[in-house]
């Protein structure tokens, strides 16, 4: 898929999230919009999904190891074709199936639910090791937020990738640089953490997590990568998109109000006029 | 008199066996293997074996990502870091999605001995039973731990199987009319005064307690409860109606346990005076296996005096 076409879909899933979160009046736009565009090549570039097929065995494997970032995800699915995208007007209503984490037991073409941070990338982990004793090709992939690794299970779990040379695990870290309390720097220092990963035995790859054509070719390099796990690491923006969101911690979890929504949707959409005109 | 030995190696003998009938059986373990008696498994089926080394949360998470890709994961620990330490991976990423990981928890209770309090696990079953969609499966002599663990392969679903350390006297195979289904307590003594409901490496001594009342003219029922969730509230409530009063004993705490569940189940049902017997509100201590189980009075003579206390109840 060309970057202009990717670019296009980014911004639709942008529009969604937005519409979800609003519809929702909570949840987590600012992680769920500078993750937008890694999720959306992922879906419409990288992965071996069918809509149709849910459930296939050989399919590859998602875990939003972010969990809040649900809105990013349903997103992609539903411009997938997973369900209809109107359906994000009933984000985090109780009898939608669109939680306010990802819930494997009731929204198609979810792998794994999700929710409590640390905990994804562990079931990546075992979705990888699965494949490789049952001689399956599929390959598992998996966003995190960078406040997550600082839970010490993402650590874990890095080691036992690299113990059993998961080359069918990709991980891909969201480094917007906030969390909800702030600026990760001040919260917990992470950095570096290309060479964390580097010592825990991961091939690491480092991109403009806004920029398309990087991150396809970062996913291939990934493939390429034999005998060792590759993490991605996407320098990002978060908040991408609205300019009033961007880089502005306060919008980690917060919805917009319907004045902030029509200045949100206006320049979104603006954007995308921009792109298919 | 039945053989004595830990349910712990029996359960890593027929963990071996059903390697071979179930290829999607995996077992993952945390640097215990030689204690949990994974290690058995690890020696005949090396590739599906997992050490994990020492995290147990992510071996649960691991396990549930195995269990999405169809796999049938065992993970083993001592009960304490088991359940414990990766309560909160056990629920958001085992019990929620419903996966079907066998949480197995060696080295439940005091009879733990000699190591001492952090490594004597009593909250165990209360933690466990407290998650939606858990199974708890106590059992209380090696033949029944046999059982059990063909019964939880076949059995699709979370589920936490407690094992022990100390080796115990085998009873369950000498009982006529024993069987053994899960969800559902088997009757070991009929009984019209009061019943024990028993769960774990206490059914022998309850049946030993009951013994003891029979000399002293008491008619005791004794029940063992190896599931703890469902709790087989049926047979708990009949219990209730026809003995009047409960004595329930468990090698655990005494709060949200075996005890705890005995008594939401009557309450509403059919109320009775129910004495949970088990370890109190505290901690363990170091010493030998028996010498601790002697200190919680989780001996014969210890549950026949907690007996007399429920019959001054009715």
């Amino acid at each position: 898929m060309t970057d202009k076409e990717l670019e296009i879909l980014a911004t639709k899933a942008r529009l969604l999230i937005l519409e979800g979160v609003h519809c929702a009046k909570s949840g987590h736009p600012g992680g769920s919009l500078s993750c937008a565009d890694a999720m959306t090549v992922l879906y419409f570039d990288e992965m071996n999904v069918d809509p149709t097929d849910p459930r296939n065995p050989d399919r590859d494997r998602f875990v939003l190891s972010k969990g809040h970032c649900a809105p990013a995800l349903y997103a992609a699915l539903a411009l997938r074709g997973f369900f209809p995208p109107e359906e994000m007007r009933t984000l985090r209503s109780i009898n939608s199936h669109l939680s306010g984490h990802p819930d494997m037991e009731f929204v198609k073409g979810v792998d794994m639910s999700t929710g409590s941070l640390g905990q994804g990338i562990s079931t990546a982990v075992g979705m990888a090791i699965a494949a490789k004793l049952t001689g399956k090709s599929y390959r598992t992939y998996s966003i995190l937020g960078d406040g997550e690794i600082a839970e010490g299970q993402v650590w874990e779990a890095a080691m036992a990738a690299a113990k059993w040379k998961l080359d069918n695990l990709c991980a891909l870290v969201d480094v917007n640089g906030l969390q909800i309390d702030g600026k990760t720097e001040d919260v917990m220092p992470l950095e570096p953490i290309d060479k964390k990963f580097e010592a825990f035995g991961w091939h690491v790859v480092k991109v403009d997590g806004h920029n398309y054509s990087e991150i396809k070719n970062a996913l291939s390099e990934a493939r390429a990568t034999k005998d060792r796990p590759t993490v991605i690491l996407l320098k990002t923006v978060k908040g991408k998109g609205v300019s009033y969101m961007e880089n502005v911690a306060g919008w980690h979890g917060k919805a917009p109000n319907d004045e902030q929504y029509e200045i949100a949707k206006a320049e979104v959409e603006a954007h995308l006029a921009e792109l298919e005109g | 008199m039945g053989e004595r030995k830990a349910t712990r190696a029996a359960y890593g003998e027929t963990l071996v066996e059903l390697g071979a009938k179930y290829p999607k059986l995996v077992v993952l373990d945390a640097d215990l293997s030689g204690a949990t008696y994974s290690n058995k498994f690890a020696a005949k089926y090396p590739d599906r074996f997992f050490n994990c080394g020492i995290a147990e949360q992510n071996m649960a998470g691991i396990a549930a990502g195995m269990a999405a890709a169809g796999l049938m994961p065992f993970t083993n620990s001592f009960a304490m870091f088991a359940t414990g330490r990766a309560f909160e991976q056990i629920r958001n990423s085992i019990a929620y999605p419903k996966l079907n990981v066998k949480v197995v928890g060696s080295h439940g209770g005091p009879s733990v001995g000699e190591d001492g309090a952090t490594h004597q696990m009593n909250e165990d079953i209360a933690i466990m039973r407290a998650i939606p969609n858990m199974m708890v499966v106590v059992p209380c002599d090696t033949y029944e731990m046999d059982l059990a663990v063909r019964a939880l392969a076949e059995y699709e679903g979370p589920a936490y199987l407690r094992m022990c350390r100390y080796a115990t006297e085998r009873v369950t195979d000498a009982i006529e009319g024993y069987s053994f289904e899960l969800g559902k307590g088997c009757t070991l003594r009929d009984g019209s005064d009061v019943t024990v409901i028993a769960t774990g490496i206490t059914v022998p001594m309850a049946l030993e307690a009951a013994e003891l009342m029979a000399s002293e003219g008491v008619s005791v029922r004794v029940i063992d409860m190896h599931t703890v969730k469902p709790l087989d509230t049926e047979l708990t409530i009949k219990a209730a109606k026809e003995t009047g009063c409960i004595v329930t004993v468990e090698e655990a705490s005494i709060i949200g346990g075996l005890g705890s569940a005995v008594c939401e189940a009557v309450s509403g049902a059919c109320p009775v005076p129910v004495v949970r017997h088990g370890v109190p509100d505290v901690f363990g201590r170091s010493g030998s296996a028996a010498q601790l189980l002697e200190f919680f009075g989780l001996t014969p003579e210890g549950i026949a005096a907690k007996v007399k206390e429920a019959l001054k109840l009715k």
